[in-house]
């Protein structure tokens, strides 16, 4: 009982922290991306479609990755080349996302999904437990776990990391001293994308193997304050991945067994624990400046 | 069959007709420049006279729209500021391009070769920053650093590239009299190695101290070139104004009138831990009289102010009188409306907001204390746009305020044009009591001047001008009666004629208590 809600929480906390990890590294670099939503939604099509065409939950995954980033893509051009307010275009990307994946998966409504396959890793899924809950995982498992190392190593110890950083301390600053200001920004958004729509891809190809109109459920929404709640910090974000994720699967069995606690109670859960994480760092000036993306959602021209 | 004693050395870098155009407006037109190597060079200018557009051109930060750059003696383009440290040239910024959320190495580390990994770059920057007196701790946050030390983290990783010019924008600008020797000695421990360095300021003293040679920029023209240790502070003033800097008249004593603020035995707690409280303090300002207040930064001066603005109105509404009505308890817009005016230290974020024109800045600051003039009548208080577009112009002719466009951010201003606007902004309404703090903090010679001058036209006009200032030229320029204030208490006011600079030193470092005045033989004023 135990191990299988454990199994339950892996699969719902997976694609928060895979598209937190992407919203993370976009908002390093200064951007705000409201749009997870939508990049989430258009991975989740477009995996599901190429799984169901091909066959093969491989190129499904792969075309989740490259139809968010391309999603996102649209997204870059808008606030990065035309300067277009960063909040609208995302709110924007969200919306256009949602109808454009239902407009395309509209020929794929209860077909049959295609399940990504587990990668049982031999010896370690031996060790009783442990072995079954964590070395028995999907692909989409293993990602964000070496993401999470991933990035946190590419943000704080290589150079490109520390680049990244600067441009969202103060693109002003960065561009005076050579850094392509525009160019990261992009690779960030794309980035970003990129992970939304993997997370995406999991939702259609692991966690309910089908398409559903509207199937993300909110979740980028949730990925977006994870990133806040984690205060910019990828270890962060693997620890509350999983304590939203619990969240959602404790609803479920709550409801379940008759608990009296009205679900939507819960279901806010997430953002009044990001509310109270934002008051708790914004305390502290020291803990803001150091944490939070100065240049965050802020426009940048350089001056020629 | 020798030849003849050799080339003349040929300058590390010559500038040859460079011109920035900003659509019709040229920032820099056809300046021609040339630094030897090993010399401190100064670019002089007042705020707005393009010596900052130029280094940008010098820097690849901005592209010229015509003209060449020579380094060495061969023409090169400065497409990027990486092209310009690989030629190099190391440039300090005055507005320190810095990252707060990183640590002094990272910041360091951004403008070098990217395979040089973090610890050497902590190594050699400790290494370096103690070698030129520079001392800096790698590991630091930048947020937690004062101005001096950020400053430090720009020299150093200019240093660090191994420049041959090293640009220095208005490096004193935000350094006390102390840090400033000290970067003195390292700019010449730089010179000693053979580098040259190419110093802007405004400020003559030191130009005439530490440079070799200087180009004097207005309006973004050459207008001088000159060695400055033969020149005067006032020659070189005529060469950056265009006309001797207009000396500040106060013909003739005014009549005092009657009290037009008053402060009686005011004491206030430190707000915070880092704020002075102020201690029984006193003081009476009548018509016609300007009161200079005096004193090291920190010692209460903007506690002071806020208790006589009513940014923090004071427990004792007895304490302040304004044209005898007692206002203790009053914020802001009563005692304007009273007829006071009050201009704050800080230009960006208080006395204005940056990044709004200075129409709205002008509202916001006049809204309550003019509202018939600036908004309709009735309970929907319209704002009447021509109105405060005609008053922002007057005030800008008034004052003398370059701006480019019709309305510009406050933000986009220098400096000076800022400070001018703001100062002008109370002075249009013909305030009965001003107050202001620090009138001309880091303002050039010119704006400086027309500011204090009319503080003393409003004085002389009959209004009560109180003046808190750190700058005792100008203290004894404009006063009628100075009084210094150290630890949060005030000293009597003296009549400025009567008090010497040793005096007020003395009485800045805290002996308050002498029985004699010394005699008028020793003041500063002949």
């Amino acid at each position: 009982m135990f191990e299988a809600i454990l199994l339950t929480v892996i699969t719902a906390s997976t694609p928060l922290v895979i598209a937190s990890l992407g919203e993370l590294v976009t908002e390093r670099a200064g951007v705000l991306n409201l749009g997870v939503e939508g990049m989430m939604i258009m991975g989740a099509v477009c995996a599901f479609a190429a799984a169901q065409l091909t066959g093969s939950p491989h190129l499904g995954i792969l075309a989740g990755i490259l139809g968010g980033a391309i999603f996102s893509l649209l997204f870059g051009f808008l606030t990065l080349t035309l300067v277009a307010n960063q909040v609208a275009t995302g709110l924007a990307l969200t919306i256009l996302g949602l109808g454009l994946s239902g407009q395309i998966g509209e020929a794929f409504v209860g077909q049959p999904g295609v399940k990504l396959p587990p990668i049982v890793i031999p010896l370690l899924s031996d060790i009783p437990f442990v072995g079954r809950v964590l070395f028995s995982q999907d692909l989409t498992f293993y990602l964000s776990i070496a993401l999470v190392i991933g990035i946190n190593w590419f943000l704080f110890r290589s150079r490109t990391g520390l680049k990244i950083r600067a441009i969202g301390d103060s693109h002003a600053s960065a561009h005076a001293l050579g850094i392509n200001v525009i160019r990261t920004r992009y690779l960030a958004v794309m980035f970003g994308g990129a992970c939304a729509g993997l997370a995406g891809a999991q939702l259609s190809l692991v966690y309910t193997p089908q398409w559903v109109e509207n199937m993300s459920a909110g979740r980028g929404w949730i990925a977006l304050a994870l990133v806040v709640f984690a205060s910019w910090r990828p270890w962060r974000v693997l620890a509350g991945g999983y304590l939203f994720g619990a969240v959602g699967v404790g609803q479920l069995h709550a409801q379940a067994f008759g608990v009296g606690l009205p679900s939507q109670l819960l279901s806010a859960l997430p953002y009044a624990a990001t509310i109270v994480v934002l008051i708790i760092i914004s305390h502290n000036r020291r803990t803001t400046l150091i944490n939070t993306p100065a240049s965050l959602g802020k426009p940048f021209v350089p001056d020629r | 069959m020798t030849l003849s004693e050799g080339p003349a050395t040929v300058p590390l870098l010559s500038v040859r007709g460079l011109t920035k155009l900003f659509g019709s407006f040229a920032a820099c037109s056809a300046i021609d420049l040339d630094i030897a190597p090993g010399e401190i060079h100064a670019l002089l200018g007042e705020n707005g006279a393009g010596k900052s557009t130029l280094v940008k051109m010098l820097f690849g930060v901005l592209q010229p729209s015509a003209g060449q750059i020579l380094w060495d003696g061969s023409p090169v383009t400065i497409a990027s500021p990486g092209e310009a440290r690989r030629l190099g040239i190391g440039m300090v910024f005055q507005h320190f391009s810095l990252f707060e959320a990183l640590t002094v190495a990272e910041n360091i580390a951004l403008s070098l070769d990217p395979r040089i990994s973090l610890s050497r770059i902590s190594d050699e920057a400790a290494s370096l920053s103690k070698a030129y007196g520079l001392p800096l701790d790698p590991k630091a946050h930048v947020a937690d650093l004062s101005v001096g030390e950020r400053q430090r983290i720009e020299i150093v990783r200019a240093l660090l590239q191994n420049p041959k010019l090293i640009i220095l924008d208005e490096p004193t600008s935000v350094l006390t009299p102390q840090e400033a020797d000290r970067l003195f000695e390292t700019l010449f421990k730089l010179k000693a190695e053979g580098r040259s360095v190419l110093y802007i300021s405004h400020r003559l003293e030191e130009v005439r101290r530490i440079c070799d040679r200087a180009t004097v920029l207005r309006h973004g023209k050459v207008t001088g070139a000159c060695d400055p240790k033969l020149e005067t502070p006032a020659s070189l003033a005529r060469m950056m104004v265009g006309s001797d800097v207009a000396e500040v008249h106060r013909d003739g004593e005014t009549p005092l009138g009657d009290t037009c603020i008053e402060v009686s035995d005011l004491s206030v707690p430190a707000r915070t831990p880092f704020a002075v409280s102020l201690k029984n303090i006193s003081m009476k300002v009548r018509a016609g009289e300007v009161l200079a207040i005096a004193g090291v930064a920190g010692n209460g001066q903007g506690e002071l102010f806020d208790a006589l603005s009513g940014e923090y109105p004071v427990a004792e509404d007895e304490a302040i009188r304004i044209r005898g009505k007692a206002v203790g308890h009053t914020g802001i817009n009563g005692r304007r409306l009273l007829g006071a005016g009050f201009v704050p230290e800080e230009r960006h974020g208080h006395a204005a907001v940056p990044a709004m024109p200075l129409s709205d800045n002008l509202l916001l600051a006049r809204s309550q204390s003019d509202r018939k003039a600036f908004l309709s009548a009735g309970f929907a208080a319209i704002v009447r746009h021509d109105a405060i577009r005609s008053a922002t112009r007057r005030i800008c002719e008034a004052m003398d305020v370059r701006k480019s466009g019709e309305d510009p951010l406050a933000g986009s201003l220098s400096g000076g044009n800022l400070q001018k606007f703001i100062v002008g902004r109370e002075l249009d309404r013909q305030p009965a009591v001003l107050v202001v703090n620090q009138p001309t903090w880091g303002v050039d010679a010119g704006a400086a001047s027309r500011i204090r001058q009319a503080l003393i036209d409003l004085a002389k006009a009959g209004s009560a001008v109180v003046v808190i200032s750190q700058d005792l030229d100008e203290i004894f320029e404009i006063a009628t009666n100075i009084a210094v204030i150290s630890e949060g208490k005030l000293s009597k006011a003296y009549p400025a004629g009567t008090l010497s600079l040793e005096r007020i030193g003395l009485m800045m470092g805290g002996v308050h208590e002498s029985h004699s005045i010394p005699e008028a033989a020793h003041a500063y004023r002949a």
